[in-house]
């Protein structure tokens, strides 16, 4: 993928820090995506990944640092030299302009595919039931799930659900979608279909913050890979760069251990 | 047999009016029990601890207190603060009270029961709060509450002859009343029990059909 490397960054987090009590997760953590581009984020467990893509959508708090997306400061304003997070409304109507996928899917169990689809597009941009159905079965459709609209998520398999909610997430038409350990939680053999549709997400130019336990996926859907450890970003570079002969010593032992 | 089923025709309208009374207060108390129950379920999850502590106060003293006392209390106290209720009216009180402290913790346990996933996702597609629970929450919590909220209705049918003590003209004072010209008093204690047993086995089968017609979709 062609990049402008001039352009504005979509998603600019400057020294983001982040703790739970006394435990510090993120210690000041700078990251920039631009429009188009994916990042995925890789590191064990513990390195702060998945906490900074919930920052990002709003669904933690974080204790210092800013996080702008498009242009925008989100979840937080200075009011009389203070730094106060903002109120429910104006969090979702920021939310709203990423959206999320979870490793445990997160489906509705309630509501069909088609219906998982469209609470988002009926509530939150007020869309008509008509026009909100056309949308969830276009996006259906691109997640290869056309014929399952009036499924419900019990009905599914797993890889079945995690792309119903890729359709949910992309059917709101978001500037930036997060991605949170998305195969994490499937078998091994349905984990390339949703490996599939996301890279045909990314080829049709979505902009994408990944954060992965597949290092080849990775290393094929990427235009950068980021290396966190211990709350900091270690180490990033194009795939080339970080999977390449003249990596570090302890990216190399990190991409020793996690090879299964 | 015969001499029975002739009181009965006789007394027909009198147990039939104890019977509407029965139900009309009944559903008069679940409608009030389940909009106070959910309120104060809501409260209890998602609420401040100030706003908890009222409410928790309230769930508490009428779960711990004898259902006969709340109605007691319910003809006697509003009187005393100068508020006139006819006893159906504070008899519904009393039992729409009694049901919305039970209804509340089935409402609190089963949205403490949804995973906090369901919250986030709705989070994540830009809902606010507010939606989140019209949309997502209630619309689940509602469902696995709906097999005790079933119970809890037949408990208001029984609890609702408890009401004949403060003079409310349902189906046990009616059949009492009835019992006081004829003399016929197993016959028609026995007739009593079966109008209360068929209603709460309809109601318990319509439970069981709606758990059905939901329950493929969970």
């Amino acid at each position: 993928m062609i990049l402008d490397e001039t352009a504005r960054p979509l998603l600019d987090i400057r020294a983001l820090r982040k703790n739970f009590g006394a435990v510090e997760i993120l210690k000041g953590v700078d990251l920039a995506v631009r429009p188009k581009e994916v990042v995925s984020i890789i590191g064990s467990s513990g390195s702060g990944k998945t906490t900074l893509l919930r920052c990002v959508n709003l669904l933690e708090e974080f204790q210092g640092g800013d996080i702008i997306l498009d242009g925008e400061t989100i979840g937080y304003k200075t009011a009389g030299g203070k730094r106060v997070r903002l109120r429910d409304a104006e969090l979702s109507r920021q939310r709203a302009m990423t959206g999320m996928v979870f490793q445990s899917f997160n489906l509705f169990p309630h509501l069909t595919a088609a219906g998982n689809v469209m609470l988002g597009l009926r509530k939150v941009k007020k869309m008509g039931k008509d026009e909100a159905f056309a949308i969830a079965e276009k996006w259906l459709s691109r997640v290869g799930l056309g014929a399952r609209l009036n499924h419900y998520p019990s009905q599914l398999s797993g890889g079945q659900q995690q792309r119903v909610a890729i359709a949910r997430a992309l059917a709101m038409n978001p500037k930036l979608v997060l991605l949170d350990e998305v195969t994490s939680a499937l078998d091994p053999e349905l984990v390339q279909e949703v490996l599939t549709t996301i890279k045909g997400i990314a080829d049709d130019g979505a902009t994408l913050l990944i954060v992965t336990h597949e290092m080849r996926f990775a290393r094929e859907v990427s235009d950068r890979i980021v290396f966190m450890e211990q709350g900091r970003i270690a180490e990033e570079g194009t795939p080339e760069v970080i999977f390449g002969e003249g990596r570090s010593q302890r990216l190399n032992e990190f991409l020793k251990s996690s090879r299964h | 047999m015969d001499a029975f089923l002739a009181q009965l025709w006789i007394a027909r309208w009198p147990i039939f009016d104890g019977f509407l009374m029965t139900i009309g207060i009944s559903v008069g108390a679940i409608v009030f029990g389940t909009i106070l129950g959910c309120i104060v379920g809501i409260q209890l999850v998602f609420g401040s601890f100030l706003v908890k502590l009222p409410f928790r106060l309230y769930v508490d003293i009428m779960r711990g207190t004898p259902l006969l006392v709340l109605i007691l209390a319910a003809f006697y106290v509003p009187a005393v603060l100068g508020l006139s209720l006819s006893a159906p009216q504070a008899g519904t009180l009393a039992l729409g009270l009694f049901a919305g402290a039970h209804i509340g913790e089935l409402v609190r346990g089963s949205l403490q029961a949804i995973p906090p996933g369901q919250i986030e996702a709705g989070r994540a597609i830009g809902l606010r709060f507010p939606q989140i629970l019209a949309n997502v929450l209630l619309p689940q919590a509602l469902r696995t509450a709906l097999p005790p909220w079933i119970n809890t209705g037949v408990e208001l049918i029984k609890g609702s002859s408890l009401l004949s003590m403060i003079g409310v003209g349902e189906l046990l004072l009616k059949t009492q009343e009835v019992i006081g010209r004829n003399f016929m008093t197993i016959q028609f204690y026995v007739f009593a029990g079966i109008l209360y047993l068929v209603v709460n086995i309809a109601l318990d089968l319509l439970g069981k059909s709606l758990e059905r017609r939901l329950g493929a979709r969970l």
